[in-house]
């Protein structure tokens, strides 16, 4: 469903496109041998080529080269044989060379489409205008010193890939369900670790809005957002200001606005008004980029299982639910330990522990997916107990919980506790036979149709075998005694 | 193609060039002499000519993805005007 601004004169559509960047995972720089790792102290990760010291010539890295290409396929987009880096100029004190090296009018990778899926399982097709390398400025800091601003280079000359959407989106729910797709994809293909808060991946956000039916509307571009919850709040506010303006009579004017996530608005960058004019051309320290049929053959032959196949796969193939195959695919690690779990198990019965429980427990011991205490054999192990009737279900969530606590098996959980259920039917007979005989009244009761009552007694079992008695079993045998 | 005194101005201040008011219509005529002269090769009939890259017919050299570069941060900053614990230290330049 499409955002609706109500304004005084009717409703508004609005319309956004994205600009994503992303940090191509690579060792080194874009064109230089210097290192990306993040995090390293300030200008230790600089060449003299990264600082653009006079003499000093671009090397492409064959890995920038590889890893968007391989975006670009699982994009399903055109790959360009033939690309050429221009630089973009301006100046601005985190960009030494004074220009950044980009690709301009012809990208390495072209038309592509996105699928997203919305809360209400509605599947929509966004299409990707094109998907070009360039390289990343440094980090201006302006809070650590009264006077100057300081300038890190070390992501000075990291290779990013720009992937730009179609004004495609309609709402603030499908940027985010874009971006968190996207984020899925390229951690599936390994071309960028998608981390938010390490500005691997910022998004560029364009808004406008419009009458139904009506033409594009004038844009506004919000630069550098780093959180879906950003993103959001952007556009919201961006689109409702778009139309106060529009509804009392005004025009608006194409611009870069700034987010403020404190004040939660967007406001002008007027310095920013003549950075516009960036003045492209070819850059004459590189030859086109050129490869042949056979390289972009052999990158496609080596493409990992997408999230939209491996969703497909699980719902055919291992018959789970649209919505639990949905949740297991998103994360690359996750499916990764799903399939472990499943393997010659239910896979139905897998997925609703790993979705169930063992999410929870994850969350209760502030534990990720990458440092889980329980590994995917050992979940495993749990549910071939629960399987086999070894323990019960509620046994079994205590055990993963114990499990969680101290890092031992299931089986050796249940054996020191002693939680071996019951099924040796004279055992849980007896049982039944002593509380029938306490409750007298109540089977009266129960046979003059108190139905109810009958998880009563199976309850009172249950509590008399110290919850380890097996309730299929006991149901199967307390039905008869109580009927009479 | 023909540049006037306000586009000289224009261009020159994105470039960061201080170029004085009264030089501005000289250097309009002469960079209109120039583009006049690179016009002259629009005459030239190109239609079956393939666009040329590059002087060298040669394909670009590629990099193996390996760190062979940086880890030098007081020869990066040596130069700098202004620097502050290996960071380079500029006029305030927040929005």
């Amino acid at each position: 469903m499409g955002m609706i601004i109500q304004g005084a004169t009717g409703d508004w559509e609005v319309v956004i496109g994205l600009e994503v960047h992303a940090q191509v995972s690579s060792n080194s720089k874009l064109f230089s041998g210097s290192a990306t790792e993040y995090g390293a102290d300030q200008n230790t990760q600089v060449s003299f080529v990264d600082a653009a010291m006079p003499g000093m010539l671009p090397v492409i890295n064959e890995m920038a080269v590889e890893q968007a290409v391989r975006t670009g396929l699982g994009l399903k987009a055109k790959i360009n044989k033939y690309s050429v880096f221009d630089r973009k100029n301006y100046f601005y004190a985190d960009l030494p060379q004074g220009y950044q090296i980009s690709q301009f009018l012809q990208p390495i990778v072209g038309e592509g489409t996105m699928t997203i899926e919305l809360k209400d399982g509605e599947i929509r097709e966004i299409g990707i205008t094109r998907l070009h390398l360039e390289q990343d400025a440094g980090k201006s800091i302006h809070d650590q010193h009264p006077s100057m601003t300081l300038v890190d280079l070390n992501r000075s000359g990291v290779a990013l890939m720009e992937i730009v959407s179609e004004p495609d989106l309609r709402s603030p729910e499908e940027a985010a369900a874009y971006v968190k797709k996207l984020r899925s994809i390229v951690r599936y293909l390994g071309t960028c670790d998608g981390n938010m808060d390490e500005g691997s991946m910022r998004a560029d956000v364009n808004v406008s809005v419009r009458k139904f039916g009506d033409e594009l509307g004038t844009r506004c571009e919000m630069k550098n957002l780093n959180s879906m919850r950003f993103i959001q709040q952007a556009i919201v506010y961006e689109a409702n200001r778009q139309v106060d303006i529009l509804e009392a009579g005004g025009k608006i004017k194409q611009e870069t606005r700034l987010y403020d996530s404190v004040k939660g608005e967007t406001r002008s960058m007027r310095s920013k008004e003549e950075a516009h004019d960036y003045r492209y051309f070819p850059d004459p320290d590189l030859l086109p980029l050129q490869f042949d049929d056979a390289y972009i053959e052999k990158i496609k032959a080596d493409l990992p299982e997408l999230p939209d196949e491996k969703k497909a796969r699980f719902i055919k193939e291992l018959k789970i639910s649209d919505y639990d195959a949905g949740v297991l695919v998103a994360e690359k690690e996750v499916a990764d330990f799903f399939e472990v779990v499943a393997k010659g198990r239910d896979a139905k019965l897998s997925a609703n522990w790993i979705i169930g429980d063992f999410f929870g427990n994850l969350k209760r011991t502030s534990n990720t997916l990458s440092n889980t205490p329980v590994s995917a054999d050992s979940l495993g192990a749990l549910i071939d107990l629960v399987k086999d009737g070894t323990i019960s279900n509620r046994t079994a969530k205590e055990v993963l919980e114990e499990m969680f606590d101290t890092g031992k098996d299931a089986a050796a959980i249940v054996d020191e506790k002693g939680l071996k259920q019951v099924s040796d039917t004279g055992a849980i007979e007896a049982a039944i036979d002593t509380i029938i005989a306490a409750n007298l009244d109540k089977v009266e009761q129960y046979r003059g149709g108190k139905d109810k009552l009958l998880g009563f007694f199976v309850g009172q079992v249950m509590k008399a075998t110290g919850g380890k008695a097996n309730p299929g079993v006991v149901n199967q045998l307390l039905k008869p005694k109580l009927d009479g | 193609m023909s540049l006037d005194k306000n586009t000289v101005a224009k261009v020159a201040n994105l470039a960061r060039i201080r170029v004085e008011e009264k030089d501005l219509e000289p250097m309009a005529a002469e960079l209109n002499a120039i583009l006049g002269w690179v016009e002259q090769l629009g005459e030239v009939n190109t239609d079956d000519v393939a666009p040329m890259t590059s002087v060298a017919d040669m394909q670009m050299r590629w990099r193996q993805d390996e760190i062979t570069d940086g880890g030098y941060q007081p020869e990066i900053v040596a130069n700098a005007p202004s620097e502050e614990e290996g960071f380079f230290a500029v006029p305030k330049v927040i929005e």
